[in-house]
């Protein structure tokens, strides 16, 4: 009951934090895309929970929904219909603006593609979280400094991404989402762009992270990593199969 | 946003479309070019116009006298006004925001002789105040006709420019005698050679002006032909020329409201005109350098959708991490907007430096060749902020439906997008 009451007022952020261990509350969400005539329903109805603290591992088929489940999640996109409260705010209700400001500061993003600015160096690309979010030039500074140094690139500052591996351009990706220390880290297939190596330190940076407190989720198409959540969520023609703990 | 990131971008965006922007530069160098120097041409030319026009003289007004189209006191209409030779003075006792009053004789076919040459010619009776009034200004070495010709009555010639050319050639003609209508005059004076486009009675150069009291001696004309005046403050223009209605109305019995009584030629009011029509063409000038500006400005709209699609995903990316659709929005338009003052300063540096050059072209009065006509191109501050001004206006519109199309991405499709 107290849950719902805080739910409705959506406002009520921080007191949402005290009173709730709840991150990810998913209610019959729902999403559809049209393309021209025909409409595609990408998720079919979707419940599910994520508590403070989880590693999730989401996995599925390619077309089940993992991606556009990320999306919604990461407030990349709204539902089409169903509710979903992100620490307890409405997400549906959120202005352009409000749904900016939860990516930059809520929600940090680790890609497959990686996706980091082509023509910026290591520590910008780091930088640019902060910057939107207008944090002094000194403290991103000593920010950017201690991200990369915490994903073991403090040598590696001036480095374009052409100039790095894949291994650690996705480190650069994870600093990047860590920036303004968001209460969660939606990764979509972080190592599906790596070799197996580098794809391992990569699992251990996030496991690292899930230690230190970080709410993860994770969508993977391999097993083994999923395994290193304590959770996995089975996603399949846009509906959850599993949402259970791992067995 | 931090300046060095955008200029990061901007470097980076050059490199990529090196020859799309330089293209689009030139364009915009061009149109501000073409603009800047028609404007400035405008410019040039009404300055040199007007000074031309102050050949004639500046601030003044010349007034004849007309004829009674009213009825007054018993008198019937058509009869014609003339005036005295001490009506100048009448009117300035009557009238103190008058600076001059002068009245003025003329006779033409007058048989002027110096040595030889024998020349049929226009001479003129004025007043020593036609110095500042009428810029009857004396070159070197001589003087104009002074107060104390003028109450002595003396023989004294003030002879316009190409007159002394046509009468002396290479001689020096100051202190020499010549025979007006068979009566010795001393040339005391020659008029400096001035650019002269308008006139009432023939132009200054060809003039053999003599003392207005000699004049009257000499000839014995009765009326004077014009009476000339210049008050201290040109905007009371309209408000003499009524005073003067009343005034001489009030000495010569006619209705003060009888327009066709005095007829009065204002400069300033033509001045007036004359900078109306300026503004006109300037305003045309301007507009179509406007035009050919708004082709470069084309020019960057499609530079910056092209290069919105090429960032599609930079925007995804942005918007990914927590920017603001307004971010994006602003970042796009700075760009545009650098661009085009890139562009446009490039185009003001070369007006400039083509204006500058025209400068320093010599123009040599007298010898009506063209630049004494156009003048010389000027770029003004007012031409520089209008260009300015419409450049930023330029760069805002072309630069803001391509930004607020970047701002509308969807974030979830540009990550897709390769």
């Amino acid at each position: 009951m107290n849950k719902i009451a805080v739910n409705t007022n959506g406002s009520a952020r921080g007191e949402a934090k005290s009173m709730t261990d709840t991150i990810i509350d998913m209610r019959d969400v729902r999403k559809s895309y049209r393309t021209g005539k025909v409409s595609f329903e990408a998720l079919k109805g979707i419940d599910c929970l994520v508590k403070r603290g989880e590693f999730v591992g989401v996995v599925g088929p390619s077309g089940s929904g993992k991606s556009t489940l990320m999306n919604l999640m990461g407030c990349l996109d709204i539902p089409t219909t169903g509710e979903y409260y992100l620490e307890g705010q409405l997400v549906n209700k959120m202005t352009p603006n409000q749904l900016a400001d939860v990516r930059n500061r809520t929600v940090g993003f680790v890609f497959q593609a990686f996706n980091l600015l082509p023509y910026a160096t290591a520590y910008e690309n780091v930088e640019v979280p902060l910057l939107f979010a207008r944090v002094s030039s000194r403290k991103r500074r000593e920010r950017v400094a201690e991200l990369l140094s915490r994903v073991g690139l403090a040598d590696k500052m001036a480095n374009k991404p052409t100039e790095m591996s894949g291994g650690e351009m996705q480190r650069v990706a994870i600093a990047r989402a860590l920036a303004n220390e968001p209460d969660i880290i939606l990764a979509d297939e972080p190592t599906g762009n790596l070799d197996s190596k580098s794809g391992e330190a990569i699992v251990s940076l996030f496991d690292e992270l899930h230690q230190a407190g970080k709410t993860i989720v994770m969508i993977t198409h391999d097993m083994n990593i999923a395994k290193h959540g304590e959770r996995i969520i089975r996603i399949k023609d846009g509906l959850i199969q599993t949402n259970g703990d791992l067995s | 946003m931090n300046f060095t990131m955008m200029y990061n971008l901007f470097v980076r965006d050059f490199r990529k479309q090196k020859k799309r922007i330089t293209l689009t530069l030139v364009a915009l160098a061009w149109g501000t070019m073409s603009i800047m120097l028609l404007l400035a041409f405008g410019e040039g030319l009404h300055r040199q116009m007007s000074l031309n026009q102050r050949g004639l003289g500046s601030n003044l007004a010349v007034m004849w006298g007309g004829q009674t189209t009213k009825p007054f006191k018993g008198l019937g209409k058509g009869r014609p006004i003339r005036f005295l030779k001490e009506d100048p003075e009448y009117i300035a006792e009557r009238i103190p925001e008058l600076k001059h009053v002068a009245g003025e004789y003329h006779r033409w076919g007058v048989t002027v002789r110096y040595g030889d040459e024998v020349l049929s010619e226009h001479v003129t009776g004025i007043h020593p105040s036609f110095e500042e009034m009428r810029y009857h200004l004396p070159q070197v070495g001589g003087r104009m006709i002074n107060q104390i010709d003028m109450e002595k009555r003396r023989r004294v010639a003030f002879l316009g420019w190409d007159l002394n050319e046509r009468l002396f050639g290479d001689e020096d003609p100051i202190g020499k005698q010549i025979l007006v209508n068979d009566m010795p005059f001393t040339v005391v004076g020659v008029m400096a050679e001035k650019m002269q486009t308008n006139s009432y009675s023939g132009m200054d150069e060809d003039n053999l002006a003599i003392p207005s009291t000699t004049f009257k001696a000499v000839f014995g004309d009765p009326w004077l032909d014009n009476i000339v005046y210049q008050p201290y403050d040109k905007a009371d223009m309209p408000h003499i020329e009524r005073q003067l209605f009343e005034v001489l109305g009030a000495k010569y019995k006619f209705d003060p409201t009888d327009e066709r009584a005095l007829s009065i030629w204002d400069v300033v009011a033509s001045q007036q005109e004359f900078t109306n029509i300026m503004i006109g063409i300037k305003m045309f000038l301007g507009i179509i350098g406007s035009l050919t500006l708004l082709i470069a400005g084309v020019g960057v709209a499609n530079i910056m959708y092209v290069s919105i699609k090429e960032r599609t995903r930079e925007i995804g990316i942005k918007m990914a991490v927590g920017a603001r659709r307004s971010l994006i929005l602003s970042q796009f338009l700075v760009e545009a907007l650098m661009i085009t003052f890139t562009g446009g300063a490039l185009g003001m540096a070369i007006s400039y430096a083509l204006t500058e050059g025209f400068k320093r072209m010599p123009v040599n009065p007298g010898t009506a060749d063209v630049l004494e006509f156009m003048g010389r191109p000027t770029v003004s501050f007012e031409i520089g902020m209008a260009v300015i001004i419409i450049l930023g206006a330029m760069g805002l519109l072309s630069g803001l439906f391509p930004a607020m199309r970047a701002a509308s991405v969807n974030p979830v499709e540009s990550l897709r997008y390769e």
